[in-house]
């Protein structure tokens, strides 16, 4: 157990000046979106840039109050993304006649006042380890309530959301929280078990059966998320956390290869017996055979993404004065192509760049985080975001194939957005327990610094 | 597990930095590959938001962009007279690409073309959309609308009308024709459903401009060819008397013979005058065969077979078979066997005559006007090929004469009005469904004798013999007559 020390300098006036660049960013692009359009509406204008100002500076002074060390940058980057996002869907809006960009920033407000409240409420991670078991039974209720009859809606072939009156979620976005807590809970607690015991056969340490029942309680999980709700994007986000998380614990590759081997066992077993993922498989490598293109559900998403992003090119159109909106989804699925047109090659790298230092910093504060499962929910929590934009990426590219993940903090869509604003509160939360001063009496030695320390179970552990 | 934390990093920035590869093949290294992708309609739906030019026949437009408020695009392309222009103008649309015209033209009317650079520079700079320049054809708007009225609804018939001191093209006309507004509707499911009622019609595809793109047999007007060929071989003049059997064995194949429709068998020995004004095919085959292949091929070729061309639609080239047979070259001299060719070749036939033996490029284009009425470009006639001598050609022009006054061009006279034509009938070896035997029926000539003003083809497929000759011989009566006022 180690942690990566940093003098405990609170840097909220950093953050406050990142923070209003990011602003300055976001306001720039409604600027850019509203002065191309025809309407010399002004108004969407200053409710964009005033609520999102108002929301970044909320979360800014509650970090004042409740974590005044933790990282100065992941909460400008985050309010740079969610306004980038949030003119490119207004953008999309305006060529469209929609209006989608008004939901997405009630969302937004609801996303970051949750966050305020995560903040707030549980102010120190480790609480959240009490919640192991909890989290577990959450993750399962949250993955299963879409397929209650009468409730759960089947939107684009996947059986992912949950309708209430008007309100229409997707549970599955808060489960990679949820499951993110159990893993994070469940090695901390039970790594040194999982390392030790059981037979060891060759070079690789089977684990006793009864120790990995929870785990393939997890995996068979998600297998069911790929399988029942035909959801491939989540799918592989659970396939990826739970491998992650197991090698963060243990370190050993071996059981990234194990893991690894289960995804192709599962990916093969799925592209050649599983309808949904063959088509995708085959609309992926056949992408430009005009009869793709044209068939239902076929590849003319993608390949009208491809053209979007060619006609960007290095330098883009120009904010709000390409045609993304020939693409379907071009606010969620695909707003990375969207803002590959506009803003063109360069533009989308310095968005990318942003996501890369966002998951940077957040697995900075797992490096720094002083006990394993701060260490394992930050690894975790930072994955699943880089994930995520990865295999959306992957899937704008034509690299892999094409799954319904949203960009997070970008794509239009409010369970994404709740989920990762949590995250980005849970991530602050690591980073200022792993960057405030020491108190009392735990000192660098000591190897299990949650507050459940003096539980006999925790002891037990030891 | 700082390790471990480490290396995920490395990991998740390897896949980011694939990414970004990815991201920049597409943006950069094969951006132009996706932009010429058949499947990309970027640039096709950009050119739908623009003004698009005009295409214009005397002035007025027969093709324009006006705008419209369908919420896809700003403007929406209109065809006036539709059917007289169809096979002209083609169609310019989302769902059905463009065809004709609309194709060929596309850089001028979009725009794009280089001598429009300063335009779209000037556009950029102050901030209007870039126009496209619009196109004036040489169609004579009244001569277009009589030619395509007069066709008969029921048959598959072309006329051209050229002036053959300019090549300019007056009237281009054919049936069965279709209105091309069906095919640019900017709902892709209704272009579809259009294209398909379209395509049901027999004798009709809006790809194919029957005057330029459908060679078929020319029959005896092809003989015009063999009198130059005789001529110019110096072995015979317009009073050779020949051989006139109603038969003549051409070695494997069967006897070519006489029409029986004619009056060919009522003279043993004739002129060449009087086998040109009857169309006797019996003393051509033997004449043919006596001057052989390589003369007549090279007739041919001057007078445009198996040449390309453009106006600046694209003519498919109408065709004269080589290495024949000895009954397979009789056959293909008098417009049968191979010998196919397009109206249009066969007016270049006439126009060559008219014109002291040189062909003058067919041409559409009157003139290219910029958005500011500046004259960008104005095609000058110019010489295509030089068929023969002016002094064959004055020759041929006379005999041509023949056919009007005493033979088998009677019903297409017109007092008053110089005209010279030859007639042609070819066999299409197409019955109809009573079981009569079909013919293509050609007409072709030029008039006034003395100074011509006109060439006129008239072509109609796929007619029983009787209709065919009175058709072609009525619509060239009428053309003549709609042309000088008769």
């Amino acid at each position: 157990m180690s942690e990566l020390h940093t003098a405990p300098v609170p840097r909220r006036n950093l953050e406050l000046v990142l923070l209003l660049l990011a602003l300055s960013v976001g306001a720039a692009a409604f600027f850019l979106v509203g002065s191309s359009s025809d309407s010399d509406d002004t108004k969407d204008f200053f409710v964009q840039t005033g609520v999102l100002a108002g929301l970044a500076l909320l979360l800014h002074i509650m970090l004042r109050i409740f974590a005044k060390y933790a990282d100065p940058v992941i909460l400008p980057i985050t309010v740079a993304l969610n306004a980038l996002g949030l003119a490119m869907i207004h953008r999309i809006d305006l060529a469209k006649t929609t209006s989608q960009s008004m939901r997405q920033l009630l969302w937004t407000a609801i996303a970051v006042i949750i966050a305020a409240i995560v903040l707030w409420a549980i102010r120190d991670h480790r609480v959240l380890r009490r919640f192991t078991y909890i989290a577990l039974l959450a993750s399962i209720i949250l993955l299963l309530l879409p397929m209650i009859p009468g409730f759960g809606v089947t939107i684009n072939g996947a059986r992912i959301w949950v309708r209430l009156g008007a309100f229409s979620m997707q549970p599955g976005e808060l489960a990679k929280i949820t499951l993110s807590i159990f893993f994070a809970g469940y090695l901390s607690s039970n790594r040194d078990l999982i390392l030790m015991a059981g037979r060891k056969i060759g070079p690789l340490q089977l684990p006793r059966r009864r120790d990995m029942a929870p785990m393939v309680v997890a995996w068979i999980l998600s297998i069911g998320v790929l399988v029942v709700q035909r959801d491939l994007g989540s799918s592989i986000l659970f396939f990826g956390l739970f491998i992650v998380m197991i090698y963060v614990a243990t370190a050993r590759i071996s059981w990234v290869l194990i893991g690894l081997l289960m995804v192709a066992a599962g990916g093969v077993f799925a592209a050649t017996t599983m309808s949904h993922v063959t088509r995708r498989v085959d609309v992926w490598l056949n992408a430009f055979d005009p009869e793709i293109y044209q068939a239902r559900g076929g590849s003319m998403q993608i390949v009208e993404g491809l053209f979007g992003m060619a006609d960007g090119g290095l330098f883009g159109t120009g904010l709000g004065e390409g045609s993304p909106y020939r693409v379907p989804l071009a606010n969620s699925d695909m707003i990375i192509a969207s803002f590959g047109e506009e803003l063109g090659l360069i533009g989308l790298t310095a968005i990318i760049l942003l996501y890369m230092l966002l998951i940077s910093r957040g697995l900075r504060a797992a490096l720094g985080s002083r006990d394993t499962f701060g260490k394992l929910l930050a690894a975790g929590l930072s994955f699943t975001l880089g994930l995520q934009c990865i295999v959306i990426i992957g899937g704008v590219t034509r690299l892999i194939p094409l799954t319904g993940l949203a960009t997070p903090f970008m794509a239009a869509g409010g369970s994404s957005l709740l989920a990762n604003w949590i995250i980005i509160s849970l991530l602050l939360m690591i980073s200022h327990n792993s960057r405030r001063p020491m108190t009392g009496g735990v000192g660098p030695t000591d190897e299990i610094a949650t507050p459940g320390a003096t539980t006999p179970k925790a002891v037990k552990n030891v | 597990m700082n390790q471990a934390i480490k290396r995920v990093w490395i990991a998740l920035t390897m896949m980011f930095v694939i990414c970004l590869a990815g991201l920049s093949y597409i943006q950069f290294f094969s951006s132009e590959k996706l932009a010429e992708n058949s499947l990309n309609k970027r640039q096709l739906f950009r050119e739908f938001d623009l003004p698009r030019g005009a295409i214009l026949v005397d002035g007025k437009p027969i093709a324009e962009s006006v705008p419209t408020d369908d919420g896809q695009f700003t403007y929406q392309r209109r065809y006036n007279d539709p059917q007289q222009y169809a096979h002209l103008t083609g169609y310019y649309s989302l769902a059905n690409g463009s065809t004709h015209l609309e194709s060929e033209l596309n850089d001028w009317l979009t725009g794009s073309s280089s001598d429009l650079v300063f335009d779209r520079l000037t556009a950029m700079f102050t901030g209007q959309t870039a126009e496209g320049a619009s196109v004036e054809l040489t169609i004579d708007g009244e001569l277009q609308k009589q030619a395509y009225e007069m066709i008969p609804d029921d048959l598959e018939a072309t006329i051209v009308v050229t002036d053959p001191k300019t090549g300019d093209i007056l009237a281009m006309a054919s049936k069965p024709s279709y209105d091309p507004n069906d095919l640019a509707v900017h709902s892709t499911s209704a272009a579809a459903e259009n294209m398909k009622e379209l395509t049901s019609v027999s004798g009709l595809s809006p790809y194919v401009n029957p005057a330029i793109d459908t060679p078929i047999w020319p029959g005896s007007t092809f003989k015009i060819l063999n009198v130059v060929a005789a001529l110019e071989s110096g072995e015979y003049d317009r009073t050779t008397e020949l051989q006139n059997p109603n038969s003549l064995d051409v070695g494997s194949g069967p006897p070519l013979t006489n029409f029986s429709a004619g009056i060919c068998d009522r003279r043993p020995t004739a002129t060449l005058d009087f086998i040109f004004t009857q169309s006797c095919n019996t003393p051509f085959g033997a004449m043919l065969l006596d001057l052989g292949e390589k003369p007549f091929s090279d007739v041919a070729e001057r007078f445009g077979f198996g040449q390309q061309l453009e106006i600046p639609l694209s003519v498919r080239p109408s065709t004269f078979p080589e290495n024949r047979t000895k009954d397979q070259f009789a056959r293909a001299v008098i417009g049968q066997d191979d010998t196919k060719a397009t109206p249009l070749e066969m007016n270049m036939v006439a126009m060559a005559i008219a014109n002291d033996g040189v062909i003058m490029q067919p041409n559409l284009v009157k003139k290219v006007v910029a958005p500011d009425l500046r004259v960008i470009e104005e095609p000058k006639p110019k010489a295509f090929s030089t068929a023969t001598t002016p002094e064959i050609a004055n020759e041929v022009a006379d005999m041509m004469a023949g056919p009007v006054a005493s033979g088998t061009a009677m019903n297409a006279r017109v007092p008053g009005v110089d005209l010279r034509a030859k007639t042609g009938t070819a066999q299409t070896g197409r019955e109809d469904a009573n079981g009569t035997a079909l013919f293509n029926s050609w007409m072709t000539g030029f008039a006034p004798g003395d100074d011509p003003q006109v060439a006129i083809t008239i072509a109609i497929h796929d007619v029983p013999y009787n209709t065919g000759h009175n058709t072609a011989g009525s619509l060239m009566k009428k053309m003549t007559e709609a042309v000088f006022n008769k």
